[in-house]
């Protein structure tokens, strides 16, 4: 018996309308655990680097993580992996809700689509049974109207439902894919959906998830459940609101948005607005949020309400995730948060990313402005903020007109545009839009994990060290003092040093090396939990998470039987983090790709920067290309990897 | 059968306080299994939340007594504009339909308030304080407990006949 997982992947060619129930080597849950390591692993053995991601020849997995389906609270997370349309590179975007879980009770741990359906199609997976169905009376429905159609006409209110909305059927680069109150948003897996003819997976599962060691496990669990209690009743002190608690910042439950709305960006990612939250405001969006908001709602097995069911008065109801709520009234201009309700419950039907796809827009009106597009460009288009963006929201998950352009991403359109167009694109790191934000002083730590990480998101990178120093002694102490989750008694002296002024402050403290290292055990987190499925917001994002590295091996040994410990768990977090990189590398990635957009932070050390990634590459094994060397893949037992890239040129003969 | 004094468990549902995240159903399924813990499978829990985000339906519903025969009333309920058949929220296992009985076997499940246990689970792991235990001291009639076996035969009666199932045992203690 296989514990933990099941042992079974479903293998579905579309081309060929061939499923296929598949088992597993076990030996590969060892060595990448499972979730993003052997979707990564599936990745590099069976599409060629040479792939265009809307090639029949690109796989589009969904993976659960190890850990789905067993009852370790907030082990929910689907991994979906493809090549990515707008990076070109490996895109791995988590999915919450409840769709692994459900996955697991159903049999597989993975669902691999190959090949492309001529028709629109979706697959319906009930245990044993699975089926491949016409969905042409779907076609342009949104992404959660068809998943409540599809469970109608199935008549399965149980089932869970992936769907995308009209912006992955046109192969929009931004797509996401809807399911339950969550979304896979970055990376446009929503777009590779679409190009494979997938409307939906609906999936429906009663069987059992065998555990190896039942009564270790449950303690486990116990603890981490009254850790979270505990934390609920002790947020972290000192730090800001949204950093006191756990999961993902609670913005459905929070409604002082002083610091966002001040603090980061609005439009096209350029202007503060530093006086914006004023009493008027506050109560206005106070009362917005109040009324909208029916209820606070969490994924599969979690007590933390991160989502939230919202209910604008004239439209369909929908399930609204932390952010999105502000990103398109700050890139819109709108002074009134009612638009950004009203917006999201569109974009969340047509399924876009809520990041990338007001920046996009943004970025459209800047360029209009410019004299770069014009007038006829945006023929028909509204004059008031809210209705442009309406407007333009529409065109673009058509693509039609100037939005078929914009689909692609600021990047791709604004070479597509030319005429100064590059120049706009002023926030994007491979390609891809980021987070709008503004900084003065460079952090050496935010720096490394802007230009080095691979998941294109930074909330998702950063994590359980703090992001800024404490201001007295005694907060320093005090933070130090019950911080378990800590792995090296290393990072507790940093805390302690750390000032916001002189010797010990940015950019030069943390010191080169103490940042690689927080870096490190920062990616290390997320990779660790992208691989068993647990949410980031029980664990590597969070200050002070119930998961971390101390108890983590025993979760795994608890579920599978495998034996492992902190080192051992290291070792597999560095074959996934080599293994992802070298995907990568193959297809083109190098340094030149890994820096920050130019004006991220005012104040920049070009020099500390270089010496910052050399140190960072050094570290993980790299060379000074960002390559992985052939020692470091030896030492990892990736030998066929330092072939693979010697074969192709990439590795040099005479290194390693 | 003779009156008693007895503390009674029952348990409080707040329907406002849930936010659908079925660690009832894990926590359940998890207690239920053979051996404890080896296993969680929802379908095998004996709470059931009924979960419609987009019309906000959570509720979470007990198992209870095992009905033999399909129940008279199938009246509708109109919840927000929508229409339930009242099987929806029914406690029962029947003959009818999947609820409350075990995937494979098909057997009824009951609440069996997590004997031995200090704390039902599904209330221990509901952090958001949905599921509340209260226990009050009734007088009861003293009732024999039905063990997981006799709930199980005694659908299986209800179903095929004693008679067919004494045979039925009979013919396979002969194989063996
Ligand atoms: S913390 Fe939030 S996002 Fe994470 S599993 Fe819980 S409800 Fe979902
Ligand atoms: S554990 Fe509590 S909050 Fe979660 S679904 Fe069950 S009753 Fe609702
Ligand atoms: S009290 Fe125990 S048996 Fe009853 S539903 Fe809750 S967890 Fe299950």
């Amino acid at each position: 018996m296989r514990y933990g997982e099941t042992g079974f992947n479903l293998e579905i060619d579309l081309s060929r309308g061939n499923i296929e129930r598949v088992e597993t080597d076990p030996r590969l849950t060892e060595l990448h655990l499972g979730g993003l390591g052997t979707n990564a692993k599936i990745l590099w053995d069976r599409v060629p680097p040479e792939t265009e991601p809307f090639s029949p020849d690109n796989l589009l997995i969904f993976s659960t993580g190890l850990l789905c389906g067993t009852p370790a609270p907030g082990a929910n997370r689907t991994i979906v992996t493809s090549y990515s349309p707008q990076t070109l590179l490996m895109g791995y975007s988590m999915m919450g809700g409840f769709f692994a879980p459900e996955l697991k009770y159903a049999g597989y741990d993975k669902i691999i689509l190959r090949g492309k359906s001529p028709d629109l199609v979706y697959i319906w997976i009930n245990n044993d049974k699975v089926e491949i169905r016409d969905a042409n009376h779907l076609r342009g429905k949104g992404a959660i109207q068809t998943s409540e159609l599809i469970k109608q006409e199935l008549n399965q209110p149980n089932a869970q439902v992936a769907a995308i909305g009209l912006a992955g059927e046109n192969r929009v680069f931004t797509a996401s894919i809807e399911q339950g109150r969550s979304s896979s948003s970055r990376l446009g897996m929503g777009a590779v959906m679409g190009d494979k003819g997938v409307k939906a997976i609906v999936v429906r599962g009663t069987k059992d998830v065998n555990l190896a060691r039942p009564d270790e496990y449950i303690g486990l669990c116990n603890d981490v459940l009254k850790y979270i209690k505990f934390r609920g009743e002790n947020p972290v002190p000192n730090v800001m609101t949204i950093l006191q608690g756990l999961g993902s910042p609670q913005e459905m439950l929070h409604v002082d948005e002083q610091w966002h709305t001040e603090n980061f960006s609005w439009g096209n990612a350029r202007s503060r607005r530093k006086d914006f939250w004023t009493k008027e405001v506050e109560e206005r969006w106070k009362d917005v949020q109040e009324t909208v908001r029916t209820r606070l709602i969490s994924c599969y097995n979690c007590p933390i309400k991160c989502g939230a069911i919202i209910s604008v008065p004239g439209i369909s109801t929908y399930m609204m995730k932390c952010f999105t709520k502000l990103t398109y009234t700050m890139a819109a201009f709108v002074d009134d948060l009612d638009f950004g309700f009203r917006i999201a419950q569109r974009a969340t039907e047509y399924g876009v990313d809520g990041f990338s796809t007001p920046q996009i827009m943004a970025f459209a009106f800047e360029l209009r402005e410019a004299g770069i597009l014009t007038e006829a460009d945006f023929e028909g288009c509204p004059s008031d903020n809210e209705g442009k963006f309406f407007w333009l929201l529409d065109r673009i998950v058509r693509r039609e007109g100037i939005g078929d352009i914009l689909a692609d991403g600021v990047y791709w359109a604004a070479r597509k545009i030319g005429k100064g167009a590059e120049a706009f694109d002023h926030n994007t790191i491979k390609k891809h839009e980021q987070l709008p934000l503004k900084l003065g002083m460079l952090n050496p730590v935010y720096f490394l994990m802007y230009a080095t990480g691979e998941k294109i998101n930074i909330t998702q990178i950063e994590g359980q060290f703090p992001q800024a120093p404490f201001a007295t002694m005694e907060e320093r102490q005090e933070f130090i003092s019950d911080w378990i989750q800590c792995p090296d008694d290393k990072f507790k002296q940093i805390v302690l040093d750390w000032d916001f002024r002189g010797e010990h402050s940015n950019p030069y403290y943390p010191t080169v090396d103490m940042s690689v290292d927080i870096v490190d055990w920062q990616e290390k987190m997320h990779y660790i939990d992208d691989a068993l499925g647990v949410c980031a917001g029980l664990s590597s994002f969070p200050l002070k998470p119930p998961y971390h590295m101390h108890n983590y091996p025993k979760f795994i040994t608890a579920a599978t039987g495998i034996d492992i410990d902190e080192d051992g768990l290291t070792e597999v977090y560095n074959r996934n983090r080599n293994l992802l990189r070298a995907i990568n590398v193959r297809r083109g990635l190098r340094r030149a790709d890994e820096k920050p957009p130019e004006d991220h932070w005012k104040k920049r050390f070009p020099e500390l920067e270089e010496k910052l990634l050399d140190a960072y590459y050094k570290f993980k094994g790299w060379d000074n290309d960002g390559i992985p060397t052939k020692e470091s893949l030896h030492k990892l037992g990736m030998d066929y990897v330092a072939e693979d890239l010697e074969q192709r040129g990439i590795i040099k003969n005479e290194q390693g | 059968m003779s009156k008693v004094k007895k503390k009674v468990k029952t348990i409080k549902i707040d329907l406002d306080k849930c936010n659908g995240c079925r660690a009832c159903e894990v926590i359940c399924s998890a207690f239920h299994a053979n051996p404890k813990y080896s296993s969680n499978n929802p379908a095998r829990s004996r709470i059931r939340m009924i979960r419609e985000p987009i019309r906000d339906i959570y509720v979470p519903v007990y198992a209870g007594e095992y009905t033999a025969a399909e129940c008279m009333g199938r009246d509708k309920y109109v919840i927000d504009g929508k229409e339930y058949s009242e099987c929806g929220f029914c406690r029962a296992s029947c003959p009818s339909r999947d609820a409350f009985k075990e995937p494979d076997s098909g057997l009824p499940l009951k609440c069996d308030m997590c004997e031995g246990e200090e704390e039902p689970l599904c209330v221990k792991w509901c952090l958001n304080d949905a599921l509340i235990c209260e226990e009050r001291e009734e007088e009861v009639e003293e009732e024999e407990k039905l063990g997981d076996m006799e709930i199980g035969l005694e659908s299986l009666a209800n179903k095929y006949g004693l008679q067919n199932i004494a045979d039925t045992v009979a013919r396979m203690s002969k194989k063996e």
